[in-house]
């Protein structure tokens, strides 16, 4: 019951404080630009010499790069949004007031967590499907397996969420966001270090990206998405940065679910047992 | 700990070291049910941090402490349990009733009983002309009494209350002792936390100084009028011999000219005083008994030097 209310409350602060809000009319904003992109492209082949084929991989390819656009912004989005509930509250002492009611800690933080996931939800079902929309009806191009595609890019939020949480436990708002920020970036880098390392067939570099994806699986399970995806014809030309040279697993899909699933175990472990 | 029953809090050398400073040494305390009990200190003598350990917000480093008879921290009991946190600080986009029903429902209380409860609450704690207005427009003082209205919102058996004056004005401070007083006549306990001396003295049964996260001493306020009593005396012809004499009665005499101050454990000695004086050839003028107040009580016992 605790873990319901908390989850209702933190989506109410969501969109009572209008992060909800801001979230998705940046959202829209992206949908408009990209959209008004896919129209002015689409415009141009009418009046050029481009052969169909080329015309249609060119389309896909910028609605593969909508979507990553997408990925990123959505797990950036759910970093930011959330960086603060666990950490803010402690320095600030809200946590006082609920900490103290008849619910145990690990209701307060799964709760809160499953707010944000929600909120993280509507933000990715809008912008990922208006995305999808917009390269079909303005496009005329549709990616293959999108429900996967939609569900790879949620889980990559909430793994994003679960990291943000653990560290919000244990230190303030801005080295928790710092801390987390540098970890997605460590693994935007080495996912891409192992996307190269496909052209080249170089096992070291590929280590480089495994070992960044298993310090933070978020690049590789957008990779994955993006691999689902793809058409193979797009996916095999090798000038596509999406190309599939470097597929991660479904082995690494399951990794991030338990790197997940243990990430939230430690933030409710910590939580529980430090002084408020 | 054994009989916990008859007491809302039971403490046996509570300890609290944070990376290797002590915050609370040694605190051994009994609060008894239904009483108003003070807890008096001066800064950083562990008052809050004792107050975390009874409310479960932090975890003791040794000891033991019960509240309403279960171990500290213990979930379920927190039913009954009602918190005002010092500087009370929550959600500012709720409106208060959103607020009170948000708090009911994590302590278990029925909606329906909430609707009748809250709008009952605002107007106790004097907030009604406020009820649509957003948190974040409430000033210091009115946090404080939408932070009380929510520490009662289910009716606790014990309170606990970290300085719940802080921010209000005379009428808030009135309203706040009135509302603590309603409690104990419900039944409640009310643990009080407040640097506001005069208060705690109008308010409290019983109170405790604490020092170091120590018990120093501990007073029963009704009882206090039976207890120490500070005399000044205006007189003439006050001689060495008559002052020194006066140690039978008291350790600590003062003669300052004709003023001659000290303090006796009662009442009961004052005649035998005035006679002794009278009888030393004193020319005595006044001869004024003053019972001591809590804040004459609390720099003798933490030591003039100490800041509140």
């Amino acid at each position: 019951m605790g873990v319901w209310i908390m989850a209702g409350i933190t989506f109410r602060e969501a969109a009572r404080k209008k992060i909800l809000w801001t979230a998705l009319f940046a959202g829209a904003a992206f949908l408009l630009v990209f959209g008004i992109g896919l129209h002015l492209q689409v415009g141009d082949f009418r009046t050029s010499s481009v052969p169909p084929f080329l015309r249609y991989q060119v389309v896909s390819a910028m609605l593969m790069i909508g979507l990553y656009t997408v990925d990123l912004l959505a797990v950036v989005m759910t970093t930011l949004t959330s960086v603060d509930t666990i950490s803010g509250e402690i320095t600030s002492g809200t946590i006082h007031a609920i900490a103290t009611k008849p619910l145990p800690r690990w209701q307060i933080l799964l709760g809160k967590w499953l707010g944000f996931a929600a909120m993280a939800a509507v933000y990715v079902a809008m912008t990922f499907w208006g995305t999808i929309a917009e390269g079909y009806w303005i496009g005329g191009v549709m990616v293959q397996h999108p429900v996967q595609g939609a569900l790879l890019v949620y889980l990559e939020c909430i793994v994003a969420l679960s990291v943000t949480f653990m560290f919000g436990t244990w230190f303030s708002t801005l080295t928790s966001g710092v801390i987390v920020l540098g970890l997605l970036g460590v693994a935007f880098l080495g996912g891409w270090l192992e996307q190269m390392s496909g052209f080249t067939e170089g096992s070291r570099l590929a280590m480089v990206g495994i070992i960044s994806s298993l310090i933070m699986p978020s690049e590789a399970i957008w990779r994955r998405a993006a691999f689902d995806m793809e058409s193979p014809l797009a996916g095999s030309l090798r000038f596509s940065p999406f190309a599939d040279v470097s597929v991660p697993s479904l082995t690494m899909i399951g990794y991030a679910c338990v790197y997940m699933l243990i990430v939230l175990a430690i933030a409710t472990y910590h939580f529980r047992e430090r002084d408020l | 700990m054994s009989h916990t029953d008859g007491f809302a809090v039971q403490t046996q050398n509570l300890r609290k070291v944070f990376s290797g400073k002590v915050a609370v040494r040694d605190l051994t305390l009994t609060v008894r049910r239904g009483e108003i009990f003070g807890f008096l200190g001066p800064n950083g003598a562990g008052k809050s941090t004792s107050i975390k350990m009874l409310l479960g917000l932090a975890k003791p480093t040794s000891g033991e402490a019960y509240v309403l008879g279960a171990p500290s921290g213990n979930v379920e009991i927190r039913r009954k349990i009602g918190f005002l946190p010092e500087n009370f600080r929550f959600y500012e986009w709720l409106t208060p009733p959103e607020l009170l029903h948000l708090h009911g429902r994590l302590c278990g209380v029925p909606a329906s009983l909430l609707s009748q409860r809250i709008p009952a609450l605002i107007d106790m704690v004097g907030l009604t002309p406020h009820v649509d207005k957003r948190l974040q427009y409430f000033s210091k003082g009115m946090m404080q009494r939408i932070g009380l209205a929510q520490a009662l919102v289910h009716e606790p058996e014990l309170i606990f209350l970290d300085e719940p004056t802080s921010g209000l004005d005379p009428i808030g401070r009135r309203m706040v002792r009135d509302i603590i007083r309603a409690q104990r006549d419900r039944g409640a306990t009310v643990f009080l936390n407040s640097h506001l001396l005069s208060e705690i003295e109008i308010t409290c049964d019983h109170v405790v100084f604490i020092r170091e996260g120590e018990v120093v001493t501990s007073r029963d306020i009704r009882a206090q009028q039976e207890d120490a009593v500070r005399v000044e005396v205006r007189a003439r012809k006050i001689s060495a011999e008559c002052v020194s004499g006066l140690a039978r009665w008291s350790a600590a005499v003062e003669v300052d000219e004709e003023r001659l101050t000290f303090t006796t454990p009662s009442r009961e000695p004052l005649p035998d005083i005035m006679r002794y004086l009278v009888a030393a050839g004193a020319d005595v003028y006044q001869f004024t008994p003053q019972r001591m107040s809590l804040e004459d009580l609390f720099m003798n016992v933490m030591g003039e030097d100490r800041g509140l």
